[in-house]
């Protein structure tokens, strides 16, 4: 493992209590919603926040040790930070920009611009060499940041949601673009976002960030098929439960019960797909194992399906065809019944 | 309705003192009148020791405004007070307590006397203090509001590119300040060419060591009229043109 880094740190209302490895060559996305603590865990990797107490190794040397009093000073850390708002230097051009690090590190002054012009050259703007950040568009910008952090050769790229800062127009372009420069770096990349596509688009490995605390971490099918927060199951678009299981049946912490074709004990986690509920104004009879009686409520467009909220002791989202949902009459609200195959239930222990 | 007659007499009580020096300018001898032996070396002097003053103030004031601005010290405020006490204290009384302090039997004046031989009162280096001393909160409040409006995230940004504290300092912090640095230097050369208090009562008024132009002004009133206004019409222009410069900074709307 390249990076190791436990540690614990209170801002604010934010309390911060990780514990995150990144091996070389890995591109870790941190997800998780807005002040979960994700930016505050960057900068205090990057050593801009001081730590309440906790270890941070890159590379086998000690960039943060409480209990040995060591804290290597942000400018003597190996890595390179890409902002969210890149914050380029306004007053020096694009090649100033990413010669600054070069040149900070003692490197003269002809040299570092070559340096820096080659890498301008590497993420195609070589022709805004002389612009200063004020002149450059957002996708611009964000390359200049990139080049800035990686042009010293860090061993540790931390970047904060860096394309957040785009109109959704030019972002597909400029995350192709990223995805292909983060791949040419041969050190520990460490990404934040919001953004569930951009993480799973992106990540070898996702660690999700709640609440200052990782709730879960996985490949992105890992933590797609088995979600272990309301907020994952949400981003991926499940139902999620959490019960109590014995042998094939589940019982809710929330009241009810479900029944699944795997078999488990303990505590679990039950996932089912919106388009594996099918929906009734009849009590259905028949195969459906898990049968429960609830209101229809909300309805909303998702994609080329109607997302249906049922409200009732088991509140669950349906996914129907527009078809289903207009013979139904289900914009009218009312009775329904939602069932579920035991087979489409996925029980995982919690 | 009932504000636009006190607005105009506020606006004539201003604007007729600037009027009746215009209208009385010798318009036609001005060249000559600042051609004058005294009146050119007032000027130079005014010049040199304005200029000396904003250098002193941007030495040690500057870093001033960065303790005041990022430093959580103990009695940081009452360090604030003290620094701006200057810009409402009468300049008479500053000039006093200058004399009383780097006067040759003052607190710190006896010492430098005895140490260095350093006599500061009724020469050109007393007169660079006391406009120094008037001037300086001018630019220590401009530039320590400059520092606490930049965004602190370009000097971690410096850091993460391995720049020190100076490195980030110098090429960082420096030039985004730069637009309040100037505005308070601007302030603090206006303030300083127009001292006159602070400066008669420590340095005196010595023709070619201390005289600077507003005292050759006042001087100039009672024997030489013509010259008197020539050189009024240049601290007005001064005055002007540091308006001019710094509008955008303290009118954006307008």
């Amino acid at each position: 493992m390249s990076l190791q880094a436990r540690l614990e740190l209170t801002l604010g209302d934010l309390h911060l209590d990780v514990d995150i490895a990144v091996a070389t060559g890995e591109l870790v996305v941190l997800l998780g919603p807005n002040g979960a603590g994700k930016t505050t865990l960057l900068r205090a990797l990057a050593g801009l926040i001081a730590l309440d107490s906790g270890r941070v190794v890159l590379d086998d040397v000690v960039l943060d040790d409480l209990e040995k009093r060591v804290r290597v000073p942000t400018e003597r850390r190996p890595i390179g930070f890409v902002f969210q708002d890149y914050l380029l230097f306004p007053h020096l051009s694009a090649l100033e920009n990413v010669a600054f690090g070069l040149r900070a590190r003692g490197m003269g002054r002809a040299e570092a611009r070559r340096h820096a012009a080659a890498w301008l050259q590497r993420v195609g703007l070589a022709d805004h060499a002389r612009s200063r950040p004020a002149a450059l568009s957002g996708g611009q910008a964000q390359r200049v940041a990139l080049a800035r952090a990686m042009v010293a050769d860090p061993r540790l790229l931390l970047l904060d949601e860096p394309l957040a800062a785009l109109d959704a127009a030019s972002r597909g372009e400029v995350r192709r673009d990223l995805r292909r420069h983060l791949a040419s770096f041969d050190g520990t990349r460490l990404l934040v976002t919001h953004d569930p596509l951009e993480a799973m688009t992106m990540a070898d490995r996702l660690v999700v960030l709640e609440n200052g605390r990782v709730t879960q971490t996985g490949t992105a099918a890992q933590v797609s098929a088995q979600p272990r927060s309301r907020y994952i199951a949400e981003l991926v678009g499940v139902n999620l439960f959490r019960g109590q299981a014995a042998g094939h049946s589940v019982r809710l912490a929330g009241g009810g019960a479900l029944v699944s074709a795997d078999d488990h004990q303990g505590e679990v986690f039950a996932a089912v797909h919106p388009h594996a509920v099918a929906l009734h104004r009849r009590e259905p009879e028949g195969t459906p194992r898990n049968v429960w009686a609830g209101t229809a409520e909300t309805l909303e467009a998702a994609g080329d399906r109607v997302r249906v909220r049922v409200a009732g002791q088991v509140p669950i989202v349906a996914e129907v065809t527009p078809a289903a949902a207009a013979e139904l009459r289900l914009a009218d609200g009312g009775p329904v019944w939602a069932a579920v195959k035991a087979t489409e239930v996925n029980v995982y222990p919690a | 309705m009932l504000f636009v007659v006190p607005a105009v007499l506020a606006v004539g009580f201003l604007a007729i003192p600037l009027v009746g020096l215009l209208q009385q300018a010798p318009w036609r001898h001005l060249a000559g009148e600042l051609a004058e032996p005294q009146v050119r070396v007032a000027l130079r002097l005014s010049l040199e020791c304005s200029l000396g003053a904003v250098g002193i103030s941007v030495l040690i004031g500057v870093p001033l405004a960065f303790m005041l601005a990022r430093v959580d010290f103990p009695g940081r405020n009452l360090v604030r007070a003290l620094t701006t006490l200057p810009m409402v204290l009468p300049p008479v009384v500053g000039g006093v307590a200058l004399l009383l302090a780097f006067g040759r039997r003052g607190l710190a004046g006896q010492w430098l006397d005895r140490a260095f031989g350093i006599t500061l009162p009724f020469t050109t280096a007393g007169a660079i203090l006391a406009e120094a001393f008037v001037a300086m909160p001018f630019l220590i409040i401009t530039t320590e509001a400059g520092l606490r409006a930049m965004d602190r995230r370009f000097e971690d940004a410096a850091a993460t590119l391995g720049a020190g504290r100076w490195t980030t300092f110098r090429r960082v912090t420096l030039p985004l300040i730069a637009p309040s640095l100037g505005a308070g230097a601007a302030l603090c050369w206006a303030r300083a060419l127009g001292e006159f208090g602070a400066t008669i009562t420590f340095a005196g008024n010595l023709p070619g060591t201390t005289q600077t132009m507003p005292l050759a002004v006042y001087l100039a009133l009672e024997n030489n009229l013509q010259a008197a206004i020539a050189l009024s019409l240049v601290l007005l222009v001064v005055s002007l043109a540091v308006l001019i410069a710094l509008r955008d900074r303290w009118f954006p709307t307008a």
